[in-house]
């Protein structure tokens, strides 16, 4: 299983080196270390949602609620601020609701055994009303500097923003915590098959609480992020994102069955649609464009696997390890002549 | 001898997977008109020579002969198409269509472009009036029981003419009077020529029904011998390449102080007022029909599905026991009915397996040290002798035999003072059972209290110091070792006594 794992993850690479390549080919603005660390300031609050969700999809469920937890937490710090609250203590409310907003997606999970796909596409509603709710039509601003250094600062004497360095902190643990604990094993054990888990005395409804209120916990401190980063909130703040938090997710590796994944292919597949987007934006391709590219590289990456274990069992390649790699060359060459055939696309049209 | 030329012969088959010998020069032959019975210890080969001969495998050596001429089966429906079906334990049936549609699935009569629904009907209430089975071809797969399924299976084997019918362990989910219906199936498909090749593990089921018996053992070819002319004790021999001292190994333990004392427990719709009690170092069997409630009984006391009502005391101490991470605390161990759903993490490997109850142990501050979890699984693995390449080798990979192995290494592992084991030979070779009946002796002695649940009486017989019986979701009979005989036993457990 490891080495499935680590050919997954390979391929990732072998595609990141080819959108690097291509959009360094296309924009000699691509490899600038300052555009690069300030197009990865539009991936943190995606990255930092990410990390809990490759825990739930291990156990083998989904939350759809993260970027409406997001909207919610982010919406309850405006109102709060607007009523006169001090910044910080408004911050820190609004993480406690994100959490609580996690702890009940878990409470209706594990305690009454909710199908997990139907109680969070309920909230994920539901705290998007909330947030509505909260702020009406109207934005809040004018967040404190200091606030605002959380989204927009850098490290004193570096280009590195303050966000960056708060996800790649934060990835560290998540990986630790899931590959070095038990913790870590408990999850896959759930994926794999939760009954058997149960009969292990694995305690499978307090972990499944646990990583609810921690996606709660971590929207809310991605809300914080993206609320500083653009020094206002609006109710829809975040709309869409817990679709890419999912397609980056799965992307990575993580088995949507459970079960399978790692925290190390999730980051490189965030990295991936980071640059495939970068790129994009530098040629001003639309984001409809954007979305078709990583629509398809989603779907080729899922197809692959399968591809690979047909052409092993017909034989045409004697070696197993030919396959990924050509598998891989297959993938990158298909996205590459989409990727220009998108810009010819754009061109023509202008 | 004329009349004797095989139907199916396989010759010199070989199969590995990734190194591993599966295989080795095994051969086979099966007669018109014979029951030919296939026998072996799990992980034997026998699976993997069926897999070859119905052409889910393709050998890496060797072939395949019908009628004399080779033949070659590149997947399951050409082998169909020649006349070679299988029936497995498992009935493989679309639960949502019915009889008719199963038999014919694929083949439906055709008539003006349309199926034949009326032509379909008749000719499937006629085949099944062959087998002398009473069933509606109308019913959904999904009413039915697992005997009838088989049923189905065989009357779509017929409906395809085939000549070569195996069956493997098709009795392992059967009721006795199932089983009797089945071997009259089978015994009028032999004298209507057809050549069967039946997989079972109870011995007394092949000396019933069989006429010769193939042996194999680590994946080679023992021998074939007409059942005529063997004991019971001659067909062991081959298969484990050993005598077995004895077959049910029971030490005397003398009871000690009280593990654990049920009272009154019930369980709404499940069981009701459900008393006993198990002493260190005393193996006590719980006898019944399925569904009786043995099963529920277990998962009340281990947490699974908590009682609703009733006492338990363990040590004396009154507990009450809200799930299976607080009975294990408690020192109660469960190894469940179901191997590959509640026993096994299949995916994961045998190491990860065997710690998954303890891994409290090996965690410092939540992390965990990979060497002394290794180190204790390791020990646990050795000491049950379970046949594996390697420690990180997924559990799906074993034999029946040697997962439940896995899964007996994970209970011991938790130190129980109280085991409970729900059917803990049930589909394993002799060998291992033999295995587990001395490790189960073993440990009563140590002091542990065992409770076996098993639906083979003489296992409960030859194993237990003392029985109970459930019968509708209470317990209908108490014996002592002395007092305890088949016949008792199950008037107790069908009510009739």
């Amino acid at each position: 299983m490891a080495k499935r794992f680590l050919r997954w993850e390979w391929l990732l690479v072998a595609l990141i080196v080819v959108m690097s390549v291509v959009n360094t080919r296309l924009s000699p603005f691509f490899l600038e270390p300052t555009n690069l660390l300030r197009a990865s300031s539009d991936f943190m609050e995606i990255g930092i949602m990410m990390l809990p969700m490759v825990f739930i999809i291990i156990t083998g469920n989904i939350d759809l609620s993260v970027a409406s937890t997001l909207g919610l937490s982010a919406s309850l710090l405006g109102y709060l601020h607007n009523a006169g609250w001090n910044i910080w203590l408004a911050a820190a409310m609004a993480l406690l609701a994100g959490a609580l907003c996690g702890l009940l997606n878990g409470a209706l999970i594990a305690r009454l055994g909710l199908p997990s796909l139907v109680v969070t596409l309920g909230t994920f509603s539901f705290y998007r009303g909330l947030a509505y709710a909260l702020l009406g039509d109207q934005a809040a601003r004018g967040y404190p500097e200091a606030f605002t250094l959380i989204g927009q600062g850098r490290l004193p004497g570096t280009r590195v923003p303050y966000a960056l360095l708060l996800f790649i902190v934060l990835a560290v643990i998540f990986t630790l915590v899931l590959r070095g604990t038990r913790f870590g094993r408990y999850l896959y054990a759930i994926g794999n098959n939760e009954a058997a888990s149960r009969y292990s005395g694995v305690p499978v409804r307090r972990i499944k609480l646990m990583i609810y209120t921690l996606s709660g916990l971590m929207s809310a401190l991605a809300g914080m992020v993206l609320a500083a980063r653009f020094g206002s909130t609006r109710p829809d703040i975040g709309s869409g994102l817990e679709l890419t938090v999912i397609t980056i997710t799965v992307l990575g590796g993580v088995s949507i069955a459970g079960g399978v994944g790692t925290m190390v292919g999730a980051s490189l597949s965030l990295l991936l649609i980071g640059i495939t987007r970068f790129g994009m934006g530098l040629m001003n391709l639309q984001g409809q464009v954007q979305g078709i590219a990583i629509g398809a590289l989603l779907i080729l990456s899922i197809l692959l696997p399968q591809v690979g274990g047909w052409l092993a069992k017909r034989h045409v390649w004697g070696r197993a390890t030919l396959l990924p790699v050509g598998a891989a060359l297959l993938v990158a060459v298909a996205f590459g002549w989409f990727f220009f055939w998108s810009r010819g696309l754009m061109l023509a049209a202008q | 001898m004329s009349d004797a030329a095989p139907v199916i012969e396989a010759r010199g088959l070989s199969k590995a997977f990734g190194g591993v010998h599966a295989l080795r020069d095994v051969r086979l032959a099966a007669r018109a008109g014979e029951v030919l019975a296939l026998l072996g210890e799990n992980g034997a080969g026998k699976s993997t020579l069926i897999k070859i001969i119905t052409g889910v495998y393709q050998p890496d050596a060797g072939e395949i002969l019908l009628d004399g001429r080779p033949a070659r089966f590149t997947d399951t429906r050409a082998a169909l198409d020649q006349g070679v079906a299988a029936i497995y334990q498992e009935p493989s049936l679309f639960p949502d269509l019915d009889v008719a549609e199963n038999i014919f699935v694929g083949r439906q009569p055709i008539r003006a472009g349309r199926v034949d629904w009326r032509t379909m009907y008749e000719e499937a209430g006629a085949l099944l009036r062959r087998l002398g089975v009473r069933l509606d071809p109308r019913i959904k797969a999904r009413e039915l029981s697992v005997a009838q399924m088989q049923m189905v299976e065989i009357a779509r084997a017929i409906s395809v003419n085939a000549r070569v019918l195996i069956m493997d362990e098709p009795t392992s989910s059967l009721t006795q009077g199932e089983v009797e219906e089945l071997f009259v199936i089978v015994r009028q498909l032999r004298d209507s020529g057809a050549a069967i090749i039946f997989i079972s593990h109870r011995l007394e089921e092949l000396f019933a029904l069989a006429d010769r018996v193939t042996v194999l053992r680590d994946g080679a070819y023992v021998d074939t011998r007409p059942l005529a002319g063997v004991t019971t004790e001659d067909l062991i021999r081959l298969m484990v390449g050993r005598d077995l001292a004895e077959l049910f190994p029971k030490q005397h333990v003398a009871a000690g102080e009280l593990a654990l004392e049920v009272e009154g427990l019930g369980l709404p719709g499940r069981f009701s007022d459900v008393s006993f009690e198990l002493r260190r170092g005393e193996i006590v069997g719980m006898a019944g029909l399925v569904g009786a409630g043995r099963t529920e009984v277990a998962e009340a006391l281990f947490g699974v599905m908590p009682a609703a009502s009733g006492h338990i005391r363990i040590d004396g101490h009154e507990v009450t026991v809200s799930g299976p991470e607080q009975a294990m605390a408690l020192g109660i161990g469960y190894v469940p009915e179901d191997r590959k759903q509640h026993g096994l993490v299949l995916a994961m490997s045998i190491a990860q397996n065997i710690t998954l109850p303890t891994l409290r142990r090996f965690a410092r501050m939540g992390w965990l040290s990979g060497a002394a979890e290794r180190r204790s699984a390791a020990e646990d693995a050795t000491r049950l002798e379970v046949k594996m390449s390697s420690l990180d080798q997924p559990a799906s990979q074993l034999s029946g035999g040697n997962q439940q192995k896995v899964v007996l290494a994970k209970w011991l592992s938790t130190n129980p003072q109280v085991l409970i084991l729900d059917e803990p030979t049930r589909g394993i070779d002799v060998g291992t059972k033999a295995a587990v009946h001395q490790l189960m002796s073993q440990l009563a002695a140590e002091g542990i209290a065992i409770l076996m649940i098993s639906s083979e009486l003489p296992e409960i017989l030859g194993m237990s110091d003392r029985i109970l019986v459930m019968r509708e979701g209470q317990i209908s009979g108490r014996f002592s070792r002395a007092e305890a005989t088949q016949e008792r036993l199950m008037a107790a457990a069908t009510g009739t006594g």
